[in-house]
């Protein structure tokens, strides 16, 4: 915050001074002033980042063993088992970048809504705004997002992909959703998760169901020939769209026809649908911010 | 002189809940019984204090003084009633700072600056300051998790008296000290204190208040008992022993004594 060297003299350093105003000492507070204070959030993320996966001695490759072995998993079962590889062109890839943003998003809702519980120690006792520990959360889930998309980047150009502008747009937007929503959501359960610890397993459900609610092992294609108008319902989930901008970004530039690809297998309006899903998320980071801050009052009791 | 810090019919309540389980909820509502009670642990309390005066807040255990310090500190927020305070606030909060077990000692000690609002360069420029003051040695570079009480503690205080604030909590520290430390650190509150900043001193030892402070504010199960000079406080707790009683200095004239060191705790 302030660089003023004090001058600790044996009379009254307030006097050499403007006083500064007197206020509240708990009215820092909020989603403003965590970026505000990056050097704080920036010593959170780097802690948090050593700290995940302390004692273990894989450490830091734990963060892409598990997005690995769910890819191991689900290639075997469905693409061996329920053969669907014969239907959807490049189902490693499709699946592939899926995984990376959906890994994204449920690490940032796993770990935001432990966050605040997991720091009871630095809550209980220090000041500050506590907003920023789920988005420490979510930068830290953000950093490990980095070299997988660089295997995705170098699985898809082995696979003769090329990038287009269109793509890294919908790269861009997909990620900016994802942060947007995973902070809002953690702000929202990590708050919950203090009052009853139940929240916290509860998450786990639903991260279940976001694996299986998102065209990441089925392809877009099928649920809108099996669902025909309902398909638009589905449509409403922003981590389905997130994850259909993430294909688009990658998995598309792999066929051979990619526009042919993107007409079948991809919903109309793609990118319209993407900001429209962003706004909703900031509506939702907005509501995330106001509970936060109803239940932030009692936060250090009931820790 | 101006307001530093300005209480206004503070109040602040907790909620204790004797089940937390379903079940357990279920059970003690079929009989009858209470599931939970509510009591202010701060109860209608104000004062205000002037820049650079040296408070001490004195009561029995359970009275409501670290309750108090959480919300002069802003980790808390009063139920009613409203606290300003003026610039930078730093201290310890029930002998500790907010420390994560698993990181090292510099890790924490760097985090725990920030957070108290130092930027990277005031952090390096008093790194060294600080761990000598603690006396952590090399103990710096490992977890604070395997820290004895104690280091933790004096690490804590280092950190939170290094601090350029204008308010300096300090709830209990010398509980935990040795000796030589806890003269050290009396010795450094009242360089804070002659340098004009704001103490709130948190002590069951008189003689350590009585050399440190120039008021006592006493709380009695969360309400404001005493506020005023500082050997009537002392004699309103009765933590005035007969000797006391008759020679207020004798404590003070003995730099060695157990009590002004708060031994007595």
């Amino acid at each position: 915050m302030t660089d003023v060297v004090l001058p600790t003299g044996e009379t009254g350093i307030a006097s050499e001074r403007p006083l500064p105003p007197l206020q509240a000492p708990s009215a820092n507070n909020g989603l403003l002033a965590v970026f505000q204070r990056r050097y704080l959030l920036k010593l959170l993320v780097r802690r948090e980042i050593s700290a995940r996966y302390q004692g273990s001695f894989l450490g830091l490759l734990w963060s892409y063993v598990n997005p690995l072995s769910q890819f191991a998993i689900y290639y075997f079962i469905v693409g061996e088992i329920f053969q669907l590889h014969e239907d959807i062109p490049n189902f490693a890839l499709h699946m592939f970048s899926a995984i990376v943003i959906v890994h994204f998003f449920t690490e940032t809702f796993n770990a935001g809504t432990r966050s605040i519980v997991r720091n009871r120690q630095i809550v209980q006792k220090m000041s500050m705004p506590r907003e920023m520990f789920p988005v420490a959360s979510m930068l830290v889930s953000l950093y490990h997002v980095g070299p997988q998309l660089v295997i995705l980047f170098v699985a898809c150009l082995l696979n003769g992909w090329t990038p287009d502008v269109e793509g890294i747009l919908a790269l861009v937007l997909g990620l900016l959703l994802i942060m947007v929503l995973g902070t809002a959501l953690a702000l929202l359960f990590s708050a919950a998760n203090v009052f009853f610890r139940d929240v916290q397993s509860f998450v786990n459900i639903l991260t279940n169901l976001v694996r299986f609610g998102v065209p990441m092992i089925y392809s877009y294609a099928m649920v809108d020939e099996r669902f025909g108008s309902l398909a638009q319902y589905y449509l409403l989930n922003p981590i389905a769209n997130a994850v259909l901008m993430f294909q688009r970004a990658f998995w598309i530039g792999t066929a051979p026809d990619p526009e042919e690809l993107a007409r079948t297998d991809l919903p109309s309006h793609l990118l319209q649908r993407g900001v429209i899903m962003l706004g909703v998320s900031l509506v939702i980071l907005a509501i995330g911010q106001l509970v936060f801050s109803r239940l932030e009052k009692k936060i250090p009791e009931r820790l | 002189m101006a307001d530093s810090i300005v209480l206004e019919n503070v109040t602040k309540s907790f909620t204790v809940r004797y089940q937390r389980t379903m079940k357990q909820m279920t059970v003690a509502k079929a009989k009858g019984r209470q599931t939970s009670r509510t009591f202010n642990a701060v109860d209608d309390v104000s004062f205000t204090v002037q820049q650079g005066e040296s408070i001490g807040l004195m009561g029995l255990n359970g009275s409501g003084k670290s309750t108090l310090l959480k919300m002069i500190n802003g980790v808390m927020r009063p139920d009613t009633g409203s606290i300003l305070t003026r610039g930078r606030i730093a201290g310890l909060i029930a002998t500790g700072a907010g420390f994560h077990p698993q990181l090292s000692g510099r890790e924490n000690l760097i985090l725990n600056a920030a957070i108290l609002g130092m930027s990277e360069a005031e952090t390096a420029r008093k790194f060294d300051e600080i761990v000598d003051f603690a006396e952590i040695g090399d103990k710096i570079d490992s977890q604070v998790g395997h820290y004895s009480s104690g280091q933790s503690a004096r690490l804590g205080f280092a950190v939170a008296i290094h601090v350029d604030s204008d308010i300096f909590l300090a709830d209990e520290v010398l509980a935990v000290g040795d000796r030589p430390f806890k003269k050290k650190c009396l010795a450094k509150m009242e360089e804070v204190r002659d340098s004009g900043r704001t103490l709130f001193y948190v002590s069951h030892a008189a003689g350590s208040v009585r050399r440190m402070c120039t008021r006592v504010i006493v709380l009695q199960d969360g309400r404001l008992a005493f506020d005023g000079d500082v050997n009537e406080g002392i004699r309103f707790l009765k933590y005035d022993d007969s000797t006391d009683e008759n020679e207020p200095d004798a404590a003070e004239m003995d730099d060695d004594s157990d009590e002004e060191l708060g031994a007595d705790i």
